[in-house]
């Protein structure tokens, strides 16, 4: 027998971007947004670095682009601050209405290639980070903001972006991980 | 003056949105290094099944709501073509590196990932970072092949539906075929 809709641990993709096509609807028309997530990273970062040294964010103009002036500030924590904030609550509930209890150090694709040393996993997750943001804020945009809300608006930004997501991704995958890697997981285990 | 906090309106309306693109993410599998990574080995098709149905029919649903005449704001990015390529370049490379996308790697978080803690410091620093190389950035990159806020439909001169449509039927017609496949 099926189990019922919300325990099921995976929906159809088909589905879930059906979903997210919806939720984009309505942040468009009642709420007057577009799904994004990185512009988030750098009123965080801005934010922190306010706090140390407000001057240097007041002369600093991709912050003030942001987070305002200190005569005319904007806010820190606004619609999609807040987003960003409630994604990991959406994420966890998600895994618990199907009972999952799933816990990942260091994912067993990585460690089939790099080892299960977990300092090893956490500094390059936190490179791959740094990469990924400055090459999002270049682009002008992430997955979701130039991705999800671009492409679905059919700006040339957005499908400029994809492709070169595309372009950039596979060849480091294929380096990173080659194809023969699955092969030895098939003889060892 | 307020340095920290919105109008709480837009706050809660922000929550509500990121719990449920959240939950939609780890139903879709997409908060998983694995799921990701293996897009980009071309192995699991997931992330892009997920992201060209939420294109297809976000894009179809908002420019039918527009078609009749529904008053909304749309949000289209400026096209700087050598930033966007660059840029883009550079996250698809970030994005193997960390495994996850900004969305995803907070929302991994809460899936129980805890290598994607240190990928989203890792992209608080690099957004500091990034903040410093702006002004050169500025001039030498993001001033090469502006377009502004041009759409692909605007471009060839083509409605923004029959674009959609044409799209549909192109990538519907792999999905069909590898069904097939499946199948026999």
């Amino acid at each position: 027998m099926k189990k019922p809709i919300l325990k099921q641990s995976r929906w159809s993709p088909y589905t879930v971007g059906a979903l997210l096509a919806i939720l984009s609807w309505i942040t468009f028309a009642f709420m007057g947004k577009a799904l994004g997530t990185s512009t988030t990273m750098v009123r965080a970062a801005g934010a922190a670095e306010r706090l140390v040294a407000p001057d240097h964010v007041e002369n600093t103009s991709y912050h003030t682009k942001y987070l305002g002036t200190a005569e005319s500030p904007k806010p820190v924590l606004e619609w999609q601050f807040s987003l960003v904030l409630m994604l990991p609550l959406g994420a966890f509930v998600a895994s618990k209405f199907s009972s999952e209890s799933f816990r990942e150090s260091v994912p067993s694709l990585w460690v089939s290639r790099f080892g299960s040393n977990k300092a090893k996993r956490y500094t390059f997750a936190f490179i791959g980070g740094l990469i990924i943001i400055i090459g999002a804020r270049l682009a002008g945009g992430c997955t979701s903001g130039h991705g999800l809300s671009g492409g679905m608006q059919l700006s040339t930004s957005g499908w400029i972006f994809l492709a070169a997501m595309f372009a950039g991704g596979v060849p480091t995958a294929f380096f990173m991980y080659p194809r023969s890697l699955d092969k030895q997981k098939g003889a060892s285990s | 003056m307020n340095s920290w906090f919105a109008d709480p309106q837009l706050i809660l309306t922000g929550a509500i949105t990121g719990f449920v693109f959240g939950f939609l993410l780890q139903k879709g599998g997409v908060t998983r290094f694995n799921v990701i990574v293996n897009q980009f080995r071309l192995i699991d098709f997931t992330v892009m099944k997920v992201m060209l149905t939420a294109i297809m029919l976000g894009g179809l649903g908002i420019y039918t709501m527009k078609s009749f005449g529904m008053d909304f704001a749309m949000h289209i990015k400026s096209t700087d073509i050598l930033a966007n390529a660059l840029g883009g370049t550079i996250f698809g490379i970030g994005m193997v590196v960390l495994g996850y996308c900004p969305g995803t790697g907070v929302a991994a978080i809460g899936d129980g990932s805890r290598h994607a803690i240190f990928g989203v410091l890792g992209m608080i620093l690099g957004a500091g970072v990034y903040a410093e190389i702006y002004p050169w950035i500025q001039i030498h990159i993001l001033s090469v092949g502006q377009l502004g806020k041009v759409t692909i439909p605007s471009q060839i001169g083509i409605s923004p539906m029959l674009f959609l449509i044409i799209l549909l039927i192109v990538a519907t017609v792999p999905i069909a075929l590898s069904k097939q496949k499946a199948i026999t």
